[in-house]
């Protein structure tokens, strides 16, 4: 068997790095976020970057990390709204930014790892987003063409893994995640646990282990909140 | 005039039994919050989730379990989470009962506008011009006119649009105002209580009929 177990988010990434490259990043917000490979990818001082995220983090955590550091060039998101120095970056002509709808978005990185160039759908007919883009009805209703998205490299953030690369998500922190996985050329997961071959039930494996090059053990995971939301125990 | 929680009362009384709903960010989410007796429905997030439950109690918050609006939330007995794909399989594939969004605009037409105002920094549409395509039924709350007075309900919208044709029932702080199917006419259905309908022409710009 091919080893792809690593001893940490250096270790992964060694080799796999070139300024100018197309990054997928897995999350919601700052939930599920691969925070050890972004952490890694700051220290590599990889430059020039297209990451395709959903979110662009928030200033001094996720993705705010690279932006701090000036390493991304251009980001394909759906929504951004949660960081100061993007939106400076972004007025001052310093960051390229490509919106597309969430779900536009999700089914593009799906399309892409999957082989299919090109999909249509209603999202965005009539809008902005359809600008450019080639129109055609089906059955009386008008769709616009959209691309499949692939990377050069993704990284993604799993609950466990197996050593041959089985992944398990936990509850929301799974987004973005399954689809990037399967649309990197490479693909890199980082996990809270590693576990024996075998004790994964196979029918319960969310991403099998075929999308999965390299992976290794998070450490210090800090899977920051951005909205603490609670009730009161009276109010129940 | 109606208050923002009546606001959201009213729109709960849109909800039927055995709906798949997904509410949006801001004023929709109080709606959870009046989901008539008897009446059960089922929470969609599209951040990857079926079912979702109340806010946690303080201490039981879990960084892996939140809502589209990032906030902490809960599971019950019968959530189930999924990628994104998935999530906008089912927004996106029609599969989803009824979206109650914001907006900033929404035109006679149904148009709605809810996602830019040129000038202004962007932050993104995130899944709103997903939701407005593909859910079956598209409600908005919003109130009837602006800070500046101007009316939301327009003859045509003035800011990028999220959707076009899309809105099926308009709940502002002064009516229900509603279409029968795409394509036809917006009707009024209710005016709040101590509006007429003088005020309510008054304030608003697009056509409706009485």
């Amino acid at each position: 068997m091919a080893n792809k177990l690593y001893p940490d988010a250096a270790a992964a990434l060694d080799g796999l790095l070139f300024d100018g490259m197309t990054i997928m990043s897995g999350g919601f917000g700052l939930c599920g976020i691969p925070e050890n490979l972004i952490t890694a990818l700051r220290a590599s001082g990889v430059k020039g970057l297209t990451c395709i995220s959903n979110n662009a983090g928030v200033d001094g955590f996720g993705l705010g990390l690279l932006l701090e550091t000036r390493q991304i060039a251009r980001m394909i998101s759906s929504y951004v709204g949660e960081n100061k120095e993007f939106e400076r970056q972004y007025l001052a002509g310093e960051l390229q930014l490509e919106f597309n709808p969430q779900g536009t978005l999700a089914e593009r990185i799906r399309a892409g790892g999957a082989g299919i160039p090109g999909f249509y759908t209603k999202t965005g007919v009539g809008t902005l987003v359809a600008d450019g883009k080639e129109h055609k009805d089906f059955n009386g209703e008008t769709y616009i063409l959209e691309t499949g998205l692939v990377a050069d490299l993704s990284i993604v953030k799993a609950w466990k893994a197996d050593p041959h690369g089985n992944l398990v998500f936990r509850k929301t922190a799974r987004n973005f995640n399954p689809m990037m996985a399967t649309a990197g050329k490479v693909t890199v997961a980082e996990v809270e646990e590693l576990v024996p071959a075998g004790s994964l039930d196979p029918d319960h494996i969310h991403t099998p282990g075929i999308f999965v090059q390299r992976l290794f053990v998070g450490t210090n995971y800090e899977k920051r909140i951005e909205q603490r939301t609670v009730r009161q125990k009276e109010q129940a | 005039m109606w208050t923002r929680d009546s606001q959201a009362a009213r729109a709960a009384q849109e909800l039927q039994d055995g709906f798949y709903v997904n509410l949006g960010i801001g004023m929709p989410t109080l709606v959870a919050n009046f989901i008539p007796e008897g009446v059960d429905v089922t929470l969609q997030s599209e951040n990857g989730m079926l079912g979702m439950g109340p806010f946690p109690f303080a201490g039981e918050e879990d960084p892996d379990l939140i809502n589209a609006g990032k906030q902490t939330i809960t599971e019950l007995d019968r959530t189930s989470y999924f990628s994104s794909a998935d999530s906008f399989a089912m927004i996106r594939g029609g599969h989803v009962d009824l979206s109650i969004l914001g907006a900033m605009e929404v035109a006679d037409n149904g148009d709605i506008a809810n996602w830019m105002i040129p000038g202004k920094m962007v932050k993104g549409m995130g899944g709103a011009m997903d939701l407005v395509a593909g859910v079956k039924k598209i409600i908005v709350l919003m109130e009837h006119n602006a800070k500046d007075g101007s009316a939301k309900f327009k003859r045509a919208c003035t800011l990028p649009l999220t959707g076009r044709q899309v809105v099926d029932m308009v709940i502002s702080d002064l009516a229900v105002l509603a279409r029968p199917a795409k394509g036809a006419p917006f009707k009024l259905i209710e005016l709040a209580p101590g509006v007429d309908l003088e005020t309510l022409k008054a304030r608003t710009e697009g056509h409706f009929e009485v």
